[in-house]
């Protein structure tokens, strides 16, 4: 059995994770932020056994009930229901299973591509670093959404194309990110005595400057993540995202858009939900970068 | 400086012959027969099908049929659409005034908000007052636009009746076409109720499609200016007794905007991305809801020539933007 001492000793891992988290946790909207994401979490894996009704199930008797503290609403559907009678309340929670997983992958697909390219144009520079930057700027040169829409009509909608085109879109700035950063490091003396020591070019590139261009892909990360749960929304209410009767949060506003006068809440909620996700995970960006940047930091 | 500008413009030359490959390969690519489109339901015979494919100059090879695309871009030429049979770029030139339009006062809105917010959480650093208005700026930029463009139509048109659902202008108006910017050419015509009908109708859609742009120009404006105010010159500006409005305004923001001009006038591809969605919701017969009815028509020559349009639009004001930098701040010319 060991014992730690309250403080850890500066330079180690434990030292560099209290104080990482003695900045983040400073800020209040970023432990808002986190918390609320990590109970949106909470509901999208449980959402099976937490989901009051089955998100595809259409009650014949029940097509737009409105939310409880309606006189006409019931205590069976506390948010109401679409026009086909299915629980809104339901379909959200399964929604958030789609949005969060998507928002995931496309971070780890264009930060693991965008990383690997970026390391390689920072690391090697010349003609690799001019081909990588100049198909960068074409990929930055269409609007985000319509390069998005474009590559989802040439791959047919649905999940997998939506995900993949809006990976492409955040890839330039990963590619861009590490690529500066990997030049700034490359001529510090760490990076020269691991190279006199004989480390190959691999463990160069990923043991001894990736970690230590880690920060702002983080920050990018979170704001990629962000972005991403937003244009997933913004292909599913254009039609062009996950299908119906998927319950994906944009597809159901779109599905709504009709009711719009008559069933506020089929519209409201969604929308309301995929508002207070982006806002969360960008103000848990925000600590990660107050706490992470050491321009910001206090000494 | 001519240097600079030269330089910034041979930069541009592959990048923009690869947004033509990529305009170019998308719509090789793009799943469904185009000539079985055009033939509808009751389908072709096989040898119609070769005629319109000849006709169409589709059975030529690739990289043939690039080069016949690059050569007519270069004259201005994009193809005809397959859906109206009107030359491409008649069709994007008729549209754009009104995506313009829309942007123009999305810009206004956005600057208009955004500046004066951005100074005020500055000089109120660290006060309710400050994390009011950087609370609601993070807001805007978390805001999916197309929700919250329903949600406006929701209160204002649907319950208060105050504005207008969709479209351009009021139908009781018939304005004749001049510069397809609808307030001005309503001006041109001396129709002052038409001019004002066509403000009403742009009131809701700006404030859709400018509320990310204000949200990012407000956090920029509050960043810069903050870090302005540490600068010596300033402490120097308040030493000598000048006032803090003077200070403010003179000093600092004048400075603080060299970065929040680049800001705005990057803002142009969130404009561009954003008309698609809100052009959608409004109806509004711009550019961004053109690409989204070609792209679900499968009209090849409408979205290779939008596309390629829209990236060369984004490119040019960038260059811009790059240009106008080099010219306030000397520094980053090289």
């Amino acid at each position: 059995m060991t014992t730690t001492s309250p403080v850890a000793a500066p330079g180690t891992l434990r030292h560099q994770l209290a104080e990482f988290w003695g900045d983040f946790s400073a800020s209040r909207g970023a432990l808002v932020g986190l918390l609320f994401i990590s109970s949106m979490l909470l509901i999208a894996l449980l959402a099976p056994w937490i989901a009051p009704h089955d998100p595809a199930l259409q009650n014949r008797e029940a097509f737009l009930v409105p939310p409880v503290w309606h006189a006409e609403g019931s205590w069976t559907y506390l948010l109401g229901t679409d026009a086909v009678g299915r629980d809104v309340l339901s379909r959200l929670m399964f929604g958030a299973r789609y949005s969060l997983s998507i928002g995931a992958m496309v971070v780890v697909l264009s930060m693991a591509v965008g990383i690997f390219l970026g390391l390689l144009a920072g690391y090697f520079r010349g003609w690799v670093e001019t081909l990588i930057t100049r198909v960068m700027d074409v990929v930055l040169a269409f609007p985000s959404l319509l390069l998005a829409l474009g590559l989802v009509a040439v791959l047919s909608p649905g999940l997998t194309s939506a995900m993949i085109a809006i990976a492409v879109v955040q890839l330039p700035y990963f590619v861009r990110l590490t690529r500066a950063a990997v030049i700034g490091e490359k001529s510090r003396e760490y990076v020269t005595a691991s190279r006199l020591a004989g480390a190959s070019h691999l463990r160069l590139m990923f043991n001894t400057l990736l970690p230590n261009c880690m920060a702002p892909l983080i920050v990018q990360a979170t704001l990629s993540f962000s972005t991403a749960i937003l244009d997933i929304a913004a292909l599913g209410f254009l039609g062009m995202g996950v299908q119906p009767p998927t319950p994906e949060w944009g597809a159901m506003l779109a599905n709504a858009r009709e009711f719009m006068g008559s069933a506020y809440w089929a519209v409201t909620f969604p929308g309301l939900v995929i508002l207070l996700t982006v806002l969360m995970i960008n103000l848990m960006g925000d600590g990660l970068r107050d706490a992470l940047d050491p321009k910001m930091k206090r000494s | 400086m001519l240097k600079f500008i030269l330089v910034k413009l041979a930069q541009l030359v592959p990048t923009f012959l690869g947004v033509t490959v990529v305009a170019f390969a998308f719509i090789r690519l793009l799943p469904g027969d185009p000539i079985l489109l055009l033939a509808g339901e009751r389908g072709i015979s096989a040898e119609r099908y070769a005629q319109l494919e000849a006709q169409l100059g589709f059975d030529r090879s690739p990289l043939v049929q690039y080069l016949d695309f690059l050569t007519g871009l270069l004259h201005g030429d994009l193809g005809t659409s397959l859906v109206t049979h009107a030359p491409v770029m008649d069709e994007f030139m008729s549209r754009f005034p009104a995506t313009m339009e829309l942007s123009f006062f999305a810009l206004l809105f956005a600057v208009l908000v955004g500046l004066p917010a951005g100074v005020i959480a500055a000089t109120k650093r660290g006060s309710t007052l400050d994390h009011t208005l950087m609370g609601i700026s993070l807001t805007g930029y978390s805001m999916p636009i197309f929700w919250w463009g329903l949600l406006l139509i929701m209160l204002f048109s649907s319950t208060l009746g105050w504005t207008p659902v969709s479209g351009r202008i009021s139908y009781l108006y018939f304005i004749d076409t001049v510069t397809g910017f609808m307030t001005i050419d309503t001006l041109l015509a001396g129709n002052w109720a038409a001019f004002k009908s066509a403000l009403h109708y742009l009131v809701l859609p700006s404030i859709v499609l400018g509320t990310i742009p204000m949200a990012v120009i407000a956090r920029q404006t509050r960043s810069s200016m903050l870090e302005v105010l540490g600068e010596d010159y300033v402490r120097t500006a308040r030493a000598k007794g000048l006032s803090s409005f003077r200070v403010i305004m003179v000093h600092t923001l004048r400075n603080a905007l060299i970065t929040v001009i680049t800001v705005i006038g990057l803002q142009i591809g969130v404009l561009l991305a954003g008309a698609i969605l809100t052009e959608t919701i409004f109806s509004w017969p711009g550019i961004g809801k053109w690409m989204i009815d070609a792209i679900s028509r499968r009209d090849y020559p409408a979205v290779q020539g939008g596309l390629v349009l829209i990236a060369f639009i984004v490119m040019l004001v960038n260059l811009l933007v790059d240009i106008a930098y080099g010219v306030i701040n000397p520094r980053i010319r090289y």
